[in-house]
This record gives structure tokens, sequence and C-alpha cells, in this order.
């Protein structure tokens, strides 16, 4: 094998975990401030969209990726409001979330199915494959890392995320020493969806560029299963986006030398099987001991 | 001189229920000042609303003479108010050290704020270490950190709320040792309670409270146990009519070598524990919650079978391998601690509360699976009516009854059912004293009609009163049963604690400074 | 939160939990309407198209009991599993094998005859559904892994596996090479319940499958199970019920009904396998059973107003050239208002400062914060705490 194919290789993984890597991360801080938001897969067609359009009509693929984040944010507001102020159920509404998402973005869509813009792409052009490896990939890519970084330095050091996961362990306990609970799950949820947004127009800007119904296929979901995979600890969330990457850019690479051993739907369902034999893996491995949040999923109504 | 805190005409509303009217009372600067009541008399709504967890409707707080207002308890915290809970406030899955850093407002990095914590544990005389995980600790190191998380800031005024309910004698003791100390160093504290002989040892002051209002105010060291708990029930005590001894017959329930896995994810598993309880006889278990009560009750009860060894009889049949309906059919009752999700649930009626375990006793399932809602329905209007429940009828939810209403409703439904083995975990807990006394009236009547009981309870009093003999859990063991008549309290304490048998010499000397004292 | 503050009731209202599917309804049609507009289409046309449209015409009437039909079968088998807090969201899928199964049936009884056929077919629909139903049944109970996650993971699978089967082994030899199945026979078509109609057998069965589930869920001792297992795990195990086989019950219901809804469907309108088969009834059924407040009478007239957003759905690309998706987001808004909705069953508003709390230390308790809805609460993804 070349090298040029090896760094070829590297680079499609690379880029195909960053978005399952963001979007994972986002969810983690969510589900460590106690709430399970299961709408990521709507909340990124809907960063997918709308990065799109905005880098469509401006020219600026880099505002689009702003514009997805805005709006990440702006639709998770909305699952907010439902669970966190008027108790909705969390499972039930993160659903409906991803329905909508799912609808609305193909509404908005409607007129950009079709186009290519301008990919949000590597700032750098590199000749040498070592080097563009390293430096020349999409700046996304390298957000990506220094986002995981911060979060478990948010989490592990800070004193915010020292209260962020208090809330998340018992928000009655939180809510009795004076913390506002639901404040902080405000930004928790609000962080998630930007995330979110922002690893949806990673598929619309980056990978294709372009814009088609339900672009992300299920890769939401799959973010949410790599922060079970990964214990809710950022630093595990990377290797398992990169593995997954790697599962992703295999399946691409065998359709495309027309590896005939397997059906190409075999391969097309290999990362959603994957994802299925790795939460069972991981659930052999702690029959007993659980890392998720004690308050993941539960309401909180604070008596005043 | 001006009180350190001044309550004026608090009053506060929840929907349906006035949890406080008018209360009004003052607490001077190094007192200790007890706030007596029963159960649902208003004192726990009180102390959040001092803290600032909940807000008053009406009425005025003054700290040291000036008019405050406490929105939150980081404001409570500023005006020198601390506050040890009574249902803790602690992460499970952190260490002490981010559980008391997570207390403070402004805490000191991590190594200086480990030091900080040393010197206070020094000063008062405890052991902690800073560096554990929470839930490896017991219950008695768990009040600790809420303690040292209130201390560390240099509190004026200390609340805590009903703190001796999770301790053993020995861990009371050195809990008032701590509380005097605080009180010559000019600290106030505000000493939340219901039991009468603490407050009597401990208190300058008591304020007693019923249905939400001041009732009266006395010195604790001047009334008798008796006058207090009458001004704190607002009636005369009835006595409790005793079994007649020598009603006991053979073994009924006997329990041989049970092991078994703890529950997750931090609980305690049992380790070799035996017993024997005979018909016409209470047995009464205690011990410090969490050593392992939970999991005796639902291996016997037959809710959990995994993972447990060793032989349990009923009336000389071995039944360890039955399920919960085979044992209940066999005469086996059980009922666990927790009310809410556990023994009822909350969104049912109390027709299909009692469809729960009462549907094998009362028949009130039919052929095919069918449920007999009429009769279920009958059945729950008798419990109502012989446990004098106050409810609206069958169809009321059960999450709309009072907790000591409702528990008398859940030990009518598995009494009424006649079990010749009755498994009971904190009968009376969270219940007021006229439920209390119902209840247990109704254990040792079904006792003195043959079946054998087995009470686990953490309240020592309790035990003492209605059981023939007493064996204490530590650890997920079971220590041998002695008659309670002539039992040292002292050995029960130390047993509670984990100080074991007559082979280990320094708990033979504490045995013997326990008997001297 | 500061003009509007909740009082906790003590009793959920009943009225309130009847009236909020209505409410959201009519909600999700002003809101579907301003967000339409927003993103560039014509709300109200929409709305009418959609909406109002369909109901003008009668023959389109007999359209929506057919489209309802599978809607309400499989969310009746959802909503047990809701019930149970059991959330299988792979109902797409298990309609997909459902599909499948039978066509298995079909495909090697194209040359037979006989009245045994069809039913044949539809047994092997059911066990279909059950059977990929059994993974995330097996899964769970065997290793704790959540449901939710599996299920919706197979959904993409059974797509692949139906593209795979259209495109190889199961293509129509005679088909010009289009990647479909052979045309069913006679005998292998379901039947219209009334001649002259659209209105296939599906639809009565529709309504006894829910009318049974009714009877099930309040009259028997296995309804009151799943009941118990939904609301607290610990109490049911209190009541001697085995959580671990409710689990097992209420996929293996669920499956089964998403795989009898798949081979009606094949068997019925389709006529054939085709890739095109999965029209997302597995997740419009998701809320189909949430806005009949899990309940099978309820799930009958919400899979009626579900049911119009498909045709009208349909309707409103022939007529004003809206996407299809348009339908997918009137139904996430529905859910949306009528998950909103849902606090004023348990709840009061009062102008004003809060006065909310849960319990006066020992007085009445608050009921639980979703009374109305009866949704239990999730557990955590990933290990299910023992």
């Amino acid at each position: 094998m070349s090298l040029d194919l090896v760094v070829a290789i590297l680079m499609a993984a690379a880029g195909a975990a960053t978005p399952l890597l963001i979007a994972a991360l986002g969810e983690l801080v969510v589900e460590k401030s106690g709430v399970l938001n299961l709408g990521v897969e709507g909340m990124m067609l809907i960063g997918a969209v709308a990065g799109f359009a905005v880098s469509y009509t401006t020219g600026v693929p880099a505002l689009g990726a702003v514009a997805a984040l805005l709006a990440g944010a702006l639709v998770s507001l909305v699952f907010a409001l439902l669970t966190l102020s008027l108790m909705a159920n969390q499972v039930a509404t993160g659903l409906a979330l991803a329905i909508f998402g799912t609808g609305v973005s193909a509404l908005a869509g409607a007129p950009f199915v079709g186009i290519t813009t301008t990919t949000l792409g590597p700032l750098v052009a590199f000749d040498d494959p070592i080097l563009r490896l390293l430096f020349g990939q999409s700046p996304l890519v390298y957000l990506a890392l220094l986002l995981t970084l911060a979060v478990w330095w948010f989490l592990k050091h800070s004193r915010q995320g020292l209260i962020l996961r208090a809330v998340g362990e018992s928000s009655d306990a939180a809510h009795a020493i004076g913390y506002p609970v639901l404040k902080i799950r405000y930004l928790a949820v609000l962080f998630g969806g930007a995330m979110a947004g922002l690893a949806g127009s990673y598929y619309s800007l980056v990978l294709t560029p372009m814009w088609a119904e339900r672009l992300t296929a299920g890769r939401g979901w799959i973010a949410i299963a790599l922060v079970v995979f990964a214990s809710w600890k950022p630093g595990r969330l990377l290797l398992g986006a990169y593995l997954f990457g790697f599962v992703i850019t295999m399946e691409l690479q065998a359709k495309a030398a027309g590896f005939a051993l397997f059906a190409p739907e075999f391969l097309s369902a290999l990362p959603y099987l994957a994802t299925i034999v790795v939460l069972a893996v991981i659930s052999l491995g702690r029959r007993n001991a659980t890392h998720a949040p004690a308050c993941l999923g539960k309401p909180f109504r604070p008596a005043v | 001189m001006t009180p350190r805190l001044e309550l004026s005409g608090i009053t506060k509303r929840f929907p349906g229920v006035t949890a406080n009217e008018d209360v009004s009372f003052a607490v001077a600067p190094g007192e200790i000042h007890a706030l007596l009541g029963e159960n649902g008399a208003g004192k726990s709504t009180l102390v959040k609303i001092i803290y600032g967890v909940q807000r008053a409707d009406e009425g005025s707080i003054a700290i040291d003479g000036r008019t405050v207002s406490i929105g939150s308890p980081n404001e409570a915290r500023r005006l020198g108010i601390g506050m040890v809970f009574q249902h803790f406030s602690l992460f499970e899955a952190m260490t002490v050290l981010e559980n008391i850093a997570l207390g403070m407002d402004n805490p000191p990095s991590g190594r200086t704020l480990d030091a900080r914590i040393r010197e206070v544990l020094t000063e008062y005389d405890l052991s902690l270490d800073p560096q554990r995980e929470v839930h490896t600790l017991s219950v008695g190191e768990r009040q600790r950190i809420e303690i040292v998380r209130a201390l560390i800031q240099k509190p004026k005024l200390l609340i805590m709320d009903e703190p001796t309910s999770v301790l053993t004698p020995q861990e009371v003791e050195r809990l008032f040792k701590v509380l005097r100390q605080l009180r010559d160093e000019g600290c106030s504290i505000l000493y939340i309670s219901h039991k009468l002989a603490e407050i009597k040892a401990l208190c300058d002051t008591a304020t007693i409270l019923r249905g939400g209002k001041v009732v009266g105010t006395c010195d604790p060291a001047r009334e008798s146990a008796r006058s207090m708990a009458e001004m704190m029930i607002g009636g005369s005590l009835k006595d409790i009519s005793t079994k007649a001894k020598g009603l006991i017959g053979k073994p009924r329930l006997a329990v041989d070598g049970l092991d078994a896995p703890g529950e997750p994810p931090f609980g305690t598993s049992l380790k070799s524990v035996s017993l024997s309880v005979r018909a016409g006889e209470i047995l009464g278990i205690a011990g410090v919650a969490g050593n392992g009560q939970n999991e005796l009750v639902s291996v016997l009860s037959g809710e959990r079978l995994t993972g447990v060894s060793g032989s349990i009889h009923l009336d000389g049949a071995e039944i360890s391998r039955l399920g919960v309906g085979a044992r209940r059919k066999r005469g086996l009752s059980a009922l666990p601690e927790e009310r809410n999700g556990h023994s009822a649930i909350g969104a049912m009626t109390l027709a299909e509360n009692a469809v729960l375990s009462a549907r094998g006793p009362a028949g009130l399932t039919a052929a095919g699976g069918l449920l007999r809602l009429g009769r279920a329905r009958i059945y729950a209007k008798t419990v109502i009516d012989a446990f004098s429940v106050r409810a609206n009828g069958p169809e009321a939810a059960a999450a709309s009854l009072s907790g000591g209403n409702l528990q008398k409703f859940l030990v009518g439904r598995e009494i009424l059912g006649e079990p010749k083995v009755f498994i009971v975990s904190q009968p009376t807990w969270g219940v007021d004293a006229g439920a209390a006394a119902f209840i247990r009236q109704a254990m040792i009547d079904l006792a003195s009609r043959g079946a054998a009981i087995l009470c686990l309870s953490q309240d020592l009093d309790e035990l003492l009163e209605l059981s023939d003999r007493i064996a204490v859990m530590n650890g997920g063991r079971l220590s041998e049963a002695m008659e309670v008549a002539g039992v040292s309290i002292e050995r029960i304490g130390l047993l509670m604690g984990g100080v074991h048998g007559e082979d280990d010499p320094e708990s033979e000397a504490m045995l013997g400074a326990g008997r001297a004292a | 939160m500061s003009l509007f503050a909740l009082e906790p009731r003590r009793e959920a209202s009943r009225a309130a939990s009847l009236a909020a599917p209505v409410v959201a309804v009519f909600c999700a049609l002003v809101a579907g309407a301003i967000l339409f507009t927003l993103l560039g289409h014509d709300g109200l046309s929409a709305v009418y198209e959609i909406f109002v449209a369909p109901l003008l015409n009668p023959y389109r009437w007999q359209d929506l009991l057919v489209k309802a039909a599978p809607l309400a079968i499989i969310a009746t088998g959802l909503a047990i599993g809701f019930r149970a807090n059991v959330w299988n969201i792979g109902a797409e899928g298990q309609y997909i094998l459902g599909g499948l199964g039978g066509t298995f049936v079909a495909l090697q009884t194209l040359d037979l005859q006989g009245g045994w056929i069809l039913p044949a077919m539809i047994l092997a629909g059911i066990l279909g559904g059950m059977a990929y139903a059994a993974v995330p049944a097996l899964l769970r109970t065997k290793l704790g892994v959540n449901e939710i996650l599996s299920s919706l993971m197979l959904n993409y699978v059974a797509i692949q596996l139906l593209y795979y089967l259209m495109r190889g082994p199961w293509k129509d030899p005679m088909g010009f090479n289009f990647p479909q199945t052979a045309m069913f026979s006679f005998d292998q078509t379901l039947p219209m319940a009334f001649p002259g109609t659209l209105i296939h057998l599906g639809v009565p069965i529709a309504a006894a499958v829910a009318l049974t589930a009714f009877g099930l869920m309040t009259r028997t001792i296995v309804g009151f199970q799943v009941r118990s297992v939904g609301a607290s795990p610990k109490a049911a195990r209190f009541a001697g019920f085995s959580v671990n086989a409710t689990v097992w019950f209420a996929l293996l219901l669920g499956g089964g009904l998403a795989g009898l809804a798949g081979i009606l469907e094949a068997s019925g309108p389709f006529g054939q396998m085709v890739p095109s088969f999965p029209t997302g009834y597995g997740y419009s059924a998701i809320i189909v059973a949430f806005l009949g407040r899990l309940n099978p009478l309820g799930i009958l007239i919400a899979s009626l107003v579900l049911a119009l957003t498909y045709v009208g759905g349909e309707n409103a690309q022939t007529a004003i050239g809206l996407p299809s998706a348009a339908a997918g987001a009137f139904q996430a808004l529905i859910l949306f208002f009528l998950l909103g909705f849902d606090i004023l069953a348990g709840y009061r508003v009062k102008r004003g400062r809060a006065r909310r709390a849960q319990d006066a230390s020992g007085g009445a308790a608050a009921i639980s914060p979703t009374p109305g809805s009866a949704i239990p609460t999730p557990s955590t993804t990933g290990t299910q705490r023992a």
C-alpha cells in the first residue's frame, strides 16, 4: 500500500470521525448534567441545512458553520423548554425533536437539493502526504480535537464542570445547596444543540458538500451510542469516534473498490451493526457498575 | 441580648396544606435550641425557609437584629447559616473533598482545601478521609461530611435536621460533643428532632410545633419526656397493650447461612445470615441504614433470587428457590421500607395497590388472568375501614395519601391477609405518632394470633418496645439474637457500630467501659 | 416564569389530560402555518391542503382508513411497550421484517393455490416482526443494553436488508430488472372488507387489535403487570412480576404487531415487495401512541389524525408542490405541543409568583410530574440500573 493511500484512508477516517466526535461531545455534556436528549439526529439535520443555506447564499462556508451552530442551539431550546420548564418526558421529547428535525430540514432544504457549495476545506494545501495528514484537513477536524480537550478540562478541572456534574449526579442535593439546576441544564442543552448543529454542517459543508434529505443518515444516533460506549469520558469518546471513523471509511473504501465478498448493502449496514455490537460488548464488561450520571433522564421540579 | 435568629410570623402554604402558620421564636447566641414536633408538623419546611431553599409567604427573619431576606442557600451561607440535611445533600459518585467544595461559595484550590478540612477534623476530633468517594462511606461518615462542610465556613447558626436518626448511640454521643463544643464557641444551633431524650440531654430551649403552629416553648431540662410528648401530639399518650407472654411456639421462619450480593450500585452483601422467628414472636433487627437490611428483606421476600445461597424455611418447608408469589401463597408477607415505588405505586388507586400484593390471599384475580376489580375495591375498602385510613375511598390515588395514612393502608393490606410470617422494615418511618401507635398495635395483635414477625428498624426505641428478642445488623452480618428483657443499649450500640464478638479484646474493653458508664 | 407559575394539583386532572391532544393538534396547525411561511412556503394553503381538503373529498375518507390501519396496529403495540417503560423505537424495522417474512412465504407459494396461503403469510409476517424485536429484548434482558439505541439501529439495518433482497435474491426474474418482487397472486392478496371500496381487511383487523389490547390493559393481570413495571420496576418485583418477562412481552408484542402491519400493507395496498415499502409508519406510530394517550381506544382516533397528515401530505404535494416532509414536520409539532400541554394535567397555571412545591413534609405528597400522560420516566442510556 502506498503512503498516499494510507494517508487518504487516515484522512477519510478523521473526516468520518469528526462530526461524530463533535455531536457526541455535546451530548456528553448534556447527559453529564442529567438530561437525555435523543434529538441529536434532528439537531444535526437542522444544522446541516442551515449551514448549507448560509454558506450557499453568502459564499462563506465558515459563516455556514456558525449558522449551523446557532440553528442547533435554537432547536435545542425547544427541547429545553419542554423537558426542563414543562417537565415533559425526555425520551418522548427527544424522539419528537429527531422527527421534527428530519421534517423541517427537508422542507427548508427543498430549494437546495442538487446544488453544491464551497467546501469548508483545508486552509492550506500540502503536497507532502504527511504534512497533508497533519495540517491539511478541514479546520473542523482540529476544532473537534481542541473541543475534546476543552470538554475534558472543563469537566475534570473547572469549578463550573464540577457543578455541572453535581447537578447530573443529584439534582435535589444540588438544589438544596443552592445551585440553579434548571439554568445549568438549560446551558448544557444549548451547548449540546450547538455542537450537534455544527456536527451536522460538517456533512453539508465538508464531506459531501451538498444538501440531501436525511443527509446525516442516523449518525446522530451513533453519536448518542458513542457517549454510552465512552462511559461518559471525553478521552474514550475520542477513541470511539475515530474507531467508528475507520469502520465507516472501510465501508466506503470497500464499496469503491467493488469488494465482492460482501454485498454493498451489508457494508452500508455495518456502522449500525457495529454500534449494536459495541453496546453489547461494553455492557458485558460492566454488569454491575454503571458510569451513567445518576439523575440521567429524570425530571426536576424545585420546591420554592 | 440580640437574638442570633428571630422569626416573626412565618407562614407558608402549599396547595391543600398550611405547613407553617404564624411561627415566631428566637434563638440566642451560643444556644442549642430544639425545634420539636411530629412528622408533618412543619419543621422541615421551616428550616428550609431559614436556609433559603424555600420562601415564606408571610413573615420576616432577622439575623443578629437585622431583618434579612434569604433568597437562596448561598445567601444563607453568606449570612453565616450552615445546614446539615436530614436526607443528606451529598453526591455519591464524588469524593469527600469535591462534596465539601460544592458546599462552599468560593472554595480554595484542592490542596489548600484538603488542608483546611483536616484542620477542622482535628479541631473537632473527627475522622474522615477527604479523598474517599462518598458511596464507600458509612452513613455516620456521610453525616460528618455535611458537618465539616458547614463548619469549614465558620457558621454563626447551624441547623441540624433530625441528625441522629441514622446514628448508633455511640455516634450520637460523639455528635453531641461536637455540638457542645460549637455552642461553647458561641455558635447557635437549631436542632430539629422528635426524640425527647436527646433534646433533654442536649438542648437549652425547645420550641414545639404542632400542625404548623408554635404550641409552646419550654426548658427541656425542667419538663418530663411525657409532658413534651403530649405538647407535641396535642393529647394524652395512649399506651399500647402488650401481647400476652408465653404464647411463643415453634419456629415458623428459619434462615440459615444466607449469603447474597449487595444491591447495585453501592449495596451491602449479606454474609452468612442466620435467624429464627417463632410463632407469636416479634424478632427485632436493629442497625444503621445501609448495612444490608434492604438486601435481607428482598432476599426473604423472594424479590432477589440470583446469587443467593443458604436456606430459608417456612414452617419447616424449604422456600429459598420460590418466587415472591409462591412465598406469599405459603403465608409469607414482606413489606419493604420504601413506600413510594416499592410497596406502593403512587399513580395507582388504592384498589390497584391492593392487587399488587393481596391478589393471591384475597382472591383478586379470576381464571384466565382476569382482574376482579370489584373485589379489589371491596378489599381496599375493608383495609381503609379496619385501619382507619384517611383516604377518599378505594379509588383515591396512593400518592394523595399522607405518609402515615399510606403506611397504615399498606400494613393493613398485608395483615388482613393473615400472613403466617410477616417481615416488615421501618414500619413507622416518617409516620405521625397516632398512626405509628396504631401500626405497632396491629403488629402485636398479629403476633398474638400466632404469626411470626421480623421487624427491621433504625428506631431502637421502637424495637425495644415491640420485640421479644433483638439482633443487630452490621456490614451484612447479623448478630446473635438477644432477649430484649435485660439487654444493654451500649452493647446494641457497639454491635451497630461494627464492634463484634467476644474474641475481640478491644471490643470487650469497650463493652466493659460501656457497662461501667 | 415570573408572570405565570405552576402549582401542582392534588389529583391529576382528567379533563386536562383528555383536552391536551385536541389543543395540541390545533396549536400544531397554527404553529405549522407560521413555520411553513417562515421557510418560504404558503403556510395557510399547506394547512388547508393537508388537514382540510382531504376531509372534503369522500373518496379520501377510505384512503384515510387504509392509512390509519397500520398506524393503529403498530401504535397499539408500541403503547403497551411504553406503558411498561420499554422504549421500542424499532417499529419501522419490525414492520419491514414483517413485510419481508410474509413476502418470503408468498415467493414460495406463487404457483400454489388455497385459502391457507394468506394466513400463512400473515403468520410469517408476525413472526418476522417478533424475531426482529427479539434482538433488542435479548440484548436488554441479558446484557442490559438500552433498547432505544439497539432497536433504532436495527431500522437502518432492516432497510439495507430490504434493498439487498430486492436487488438480488428476491428480484422478479420477469420484472425487467426492476428491484422488486413479482406481484402477489390472488390468494396472496388481502381481500377487501367492503367490496367496491379501498377498505381492505386490515381496517377491521386494526379495530379488533385495539379493542383486544384495551381489554388486556384494563381487565387482565398481564395488563396490570405491564403498568406496574412501567410505573416502578421495584414495585413490580414486590408484586411478584418479572421485569425481564415483561420486557420480552412488550417487545415481542410490539414487534409482532408491527410485523402484522407490515404484511397487511405488503399483501394489501402494495401487492408485492418494493424498495419503497417503508413509509415511516413505524416512526409516525410513536406519535400516534402518545397522541392516543397510550390508550388503545385513543389510538384509534389518533391514527386517523396522523393518517390525515399522510393523505393530506400527498394531496399537498400534488396540489401546491409541498415537499412530502411537510407531513413529518406537522407530526412532530403535534407531539411537541402534546408534551408541552401535558403539564396542565398535573399542574395548574397561576398568575404571579410561584407557589409550587411537592411536599409539606408529611403532608399530602404532590402527584408525579407527568400524571396525565402516564409516560414512565426513562431509564438511563446504555446499561440499565439493575
